[in-house]
């Protein structure tokens, strides 16, 4: 069964990080407010950062192990990730992007791969269109096939929908779980919003100054919050 | 740890500006004016020395004057004068730059006032290698002053005639060593300072003011060249009692005499 | 019909005096400024007729000075920027934020400013300091004489005189244009499994394109004007070291228009670069 295990302690600027979690079959959902650590522990999980002590596991490999001396660089980590902006490389066509991280004996072979990918997630039309051009929903459709399509064992999005327009949000949504529960990789994301907490029905870590203060089902969390804290978070419209 | 970066960000600004502004105080003033009592002289490159300690006595003898030297090839002092740069008094190594000013009524009454002889200086490592002017091809690199150059020109007359006397081999093989045309004769000695050059023509008094740090090779007399030397007064001089009075005292026995000590000769005939 | 302005706006514009005053000042001056700049180069190109300038270019001087210009600037750029992108990446990553205030990214902020430090040095003095290092006495004069390598006089000093000069253009033009990248895209293209080297030439590269370019412009520009540090370092000798200015200082000195054509000559050129810069980096 694939997962993926963090144990983390490190610093981010002034931020003392120290989490652990387990993401498996259904998407484990970070929440908390803003300086909570959310994205800083994104980065350590990618390798982007390096924590003082801890582990990451991926499918039983450990990916990052402090006690022994292990910390793969990103390049070798096989785990997609998908920033706020969706960063899509301005200089290539939508197929270009998309078939940057397959590795295949040609450009065609690449070319095509990338296609597939498109067509899963419904964007083939896009393919030769520039990132200038997208729409915002276009534009994480593509992001997310660019991350597919590299075939990572693990998927980071970091607040996946809060770029898009708020009359959008609620297909896209659910286009994304829909989606994320199909794939079934163990994927993290990272959200304000209490929607898609629900939409992505999966565990739900609650992030503050750093540390985990709740874990658990969205419902568990609404019946019973740990501190006023999550209470208000998990009441409000808005995480 | 945080007093101190902001005491460095305001203090440390205010102070260099503070500087700044003191300095440039200090400075000549922007416009072509000079104060009155002040003296400018072209003079060629060769002559610095020698006219820095006439400098001295004239201040001495004039109180209130002050002498300002613009040192440069001759060729660049000429240029500068045919353009309008403003001064007194114009000393130039060789007569054909002088004689054109004239021409052209920039200057009045050009008289010579020393002489000089072109010499052969070697860098000191090489010092025991090349002892005479028909040693000179041995050098794998010779620079040479730029055509325009006084020393420049006396340098191609002076490879002409080695030409007719040790034929055209000679000639040519000079020709290839040159590296370098330099646009004063004071560069052509620097080079050879520096030891980048092997060998260079420059001027007996430049080897002498050079004294120690370089070999010094003589050019046989039926190849050399006599450097004259003609000193004027600019017809546009500002101040043109006291350009006179330089002129005077360059050529006075007293000046003929610093002249001797920096390493020139009194011209033939004179 | 635009709506009535604002009160506002209306106060703004009360004073009569202002309304003329202030277009006055600018237009003022600027245009002092611009005259400025206009003016000589008018004079460089109006002030004498065209058969003298033809005259002037068929000086002996000028083809050898035109042909070691463009051999050596060419040079000098291409190894400006073979060395110069790398360097830049590696500055630009390595001091980038969150990389933290340690040791190394102080290092690196040292070697920033070191190779930068060109910029402000006077000509003359870069000169004195190639001599210092590689010349027959400097410091590393004699290893490269134990090499049978000479560099002052030559044709490679020229090149060397001019990276010299100009490599910092560049350099601060792509550390500028690599600190700007978006870290979420560098990041991206490195969870896709891009090596350091192809992370820089299939993404750092491309998308800093136009910045690239104009860094290049204006190095070049300085390599071919560079005079001071040449003449010191490399000489003066028409065919292997004497450049378009420094052809153009010498020519001065003896007649006046054939310096006028060769400047002009220079402008041509530079110009005609800039341009095909300029369209590279429209790309």
């Amino acid at each position: 069964m694939s997962a993926l295990e963090i144990a983390l302690q490190g610093t981010a600027g002034a931020l003392s990080i120290d989490v652990t979690f387990r993401a498996a079959a259904a998407p484990l959902v970070i929440v908390g407010p803003n300086g909570a650590g959310k994205t800083q522990t994104l980065m350590m999980i990618l390798g982007a950062s390096r924590p003082r002590r801890g582990h990451v596991i991926l499918d039983g490999t450990p990916l990052f192990d402090d006690e022994r001396g292990l910390d793969l660089p990103v390049e070798q980590r096989r785990i997609g990730f998908l920033p706020q902006r969706y960063a899509l490389f301005p200089h290539l066509d939508v197929l270009s992007n998309v078939g940057y991280g397959i590795a295949a004996a040609s450009r065609q072979e690449r070319l095509r791969l990338a296609r597939e990918v498109l067509r899963d997630l419904d964007a083939e039309s896009l393919a030769e269109r520039r990132p200038a051009e997208l729409s915002g929903g276009e534009t994480q459709r593509v992001a997310l096939a660019r991350a597919l399509a590299s075939r990572p064992r693990a998927l980071l999005l970091d607040e996946p929908l809060a770029a898009l327009d708020v009359s959008i949000r609620r297909d896209m949504r659910r286009f994304l779980a829909e989606r994320l529960r199909a794939w079934s990789l163990p994927t993290v994301v990272v959200t304000h919003d209490r929607a898609d907490a629900e939409a992505l029905d999966g565990d739900v870590v609650v992030l503050k100054g750093g540390a985990v203060v709740q874990r658990g089902r969205l419902a568990e969390l609404a019946a019973r919050p740990a501190t006023a804290f999550v209470r208000q978070l998990v009441s409000g419209p808005g995480l | 740890m945080r007093r101190t970066t902001s005491v460095t960000t305001s203090v440390l600004p205010a102070v260099f500006v503070a500087v700044w502004v003191a300095l440039s105080g200090l400075g000549p003033a922007i416009a072509a004016k000079p104060p009155s009592g002040e003296l400018v002289v072209f003079e060629a490159a060769s002559l610095k020395e020698a006219f820095a300690t006439l400098a001295s006595r004239f201040e001495k003898d004039h109180p209130g004057a002050h002498v300002v030297a613009n040192t440069a090839g001759s060729q660049e002092l000429r240029a500068q004068i045919e353009h309008g740069a403003v001064g007194d008094v114009f000393a130039s190594a060789d007569q054909r730059h002088m004689s054109a000013l004239a021409t052209e009524g920039l200057v009045v009454g050009p008289a010579l006032f020393a002489c000089n002889e072109p010499v052969v200086v070697v860098r000191s490592a090489l010092g025991a290698s090349l002892k005479t002017f028909a040693d000179l091809p041995r050098a794998e690199r010779i620079v040479v002053g730029a055509p325009e150059v006084p020393i420049g020109a006396y340098t191609l007359q002076i490879f002409q005639k080695a030409g007719a006397s040790y034929g055209a081999g000679f000639a040519a093989q000079l020709q290839a060593k040159i590296v370098s045309h330099e646009l004063n004769v004071r560069q052509v000695l620097a080079k050879v300072v520096l030891g980048e050059a092997d060998a260079g023509i420059v001027y007996r008094s430049d080897a002498m003011a050079a004294k120690g740090k370089v070999a010094v090779v003589a050019i046989p007399a039926e190849l050399n060249v006599t450097a004259a030397y003609p000193i004027a007064m600019l017809k546009a001089a500002p101040r043109p009692e006291l350009a006179r009075a330089f002129v005077d005292l360059v050529r006075s026995p007293a000046g003929a005499a610093v002249l001797r000590e920096a390493g020139f000769v009194p011209c033939p005939g004179r | 019909m635009s709506a009535a302005p604002s009160a506002a706006q209306r106060r703004a514009w009360r004073s009569p005096l202002l309304a003329i005053a202030w277009p006055g000042a600018i237009g003022l001056l600027s245009g002092l400024l611009l005259l400025l700049v206009a003016l000589p180069i008018a004079g460089l190109l109006f002030s004498a007729s065209p058969r003298q300038l033809l005259a002037g270019l068929g000086d002996p001087l000028v083809v050898p000075a035109l042909r070691l210009t463009i051999f050596t600037t060419t040079v000098t750029l291409l190894v400006i920027l073979t060395c110069g992108t790398p360097l830049g990446w590696i500055i630009a990553r390595k001091t980038r934020r969150g990389i933290g205030a340690g040791p190394t990214a102080r290092l690196w902020r040292v070697l920033e400013t070191i190779v930068e430090l060109p910029v402000v040095l006077p000509p003359a003095v870069a000169g004195v300091a190639l001599l210092l290092a590689f010349g027959r006495r400097g410091l590393l004069g004699p290893a490269l004489g134990a090499a049978g390598i000479g560099l002052p006089f030559t044709c490679a000093a020229v090149v060397v005189a001019q990276t010299f000069v100009a490599a910092p253009f560049y350099l601060q033009a792509a550390v500028a244009a690599f600190r700007r990248l978006d870290p979420d895209m560098i990041l991206v293209a490195r969870t896709l499994g891009a090596s350091p080297p192809r992370l820089l030439f299939t993404v750092a590269i491309p998308v800093s394109w136009p910045s690239l370019a104009g860094g290049a412009a204006m190095s070049w520009a300085r390599a071919l004007g560079e005079f001071g540090a040449t003449l010191m370092f490399a000489g003066n000798m028409s065919g292997r070291t004497q450049t378009l200015p420094l052809a153009i200082y010498t020519a001065l000195e003896s007649d006046l228009r054939t310096a006028q054509s060769l400047s002009i000559l220079l402008v041509v050129v530079a110009f005609a670069l800039l341009v095909a810069i300029r369209a590279g980096a429209r790309r």
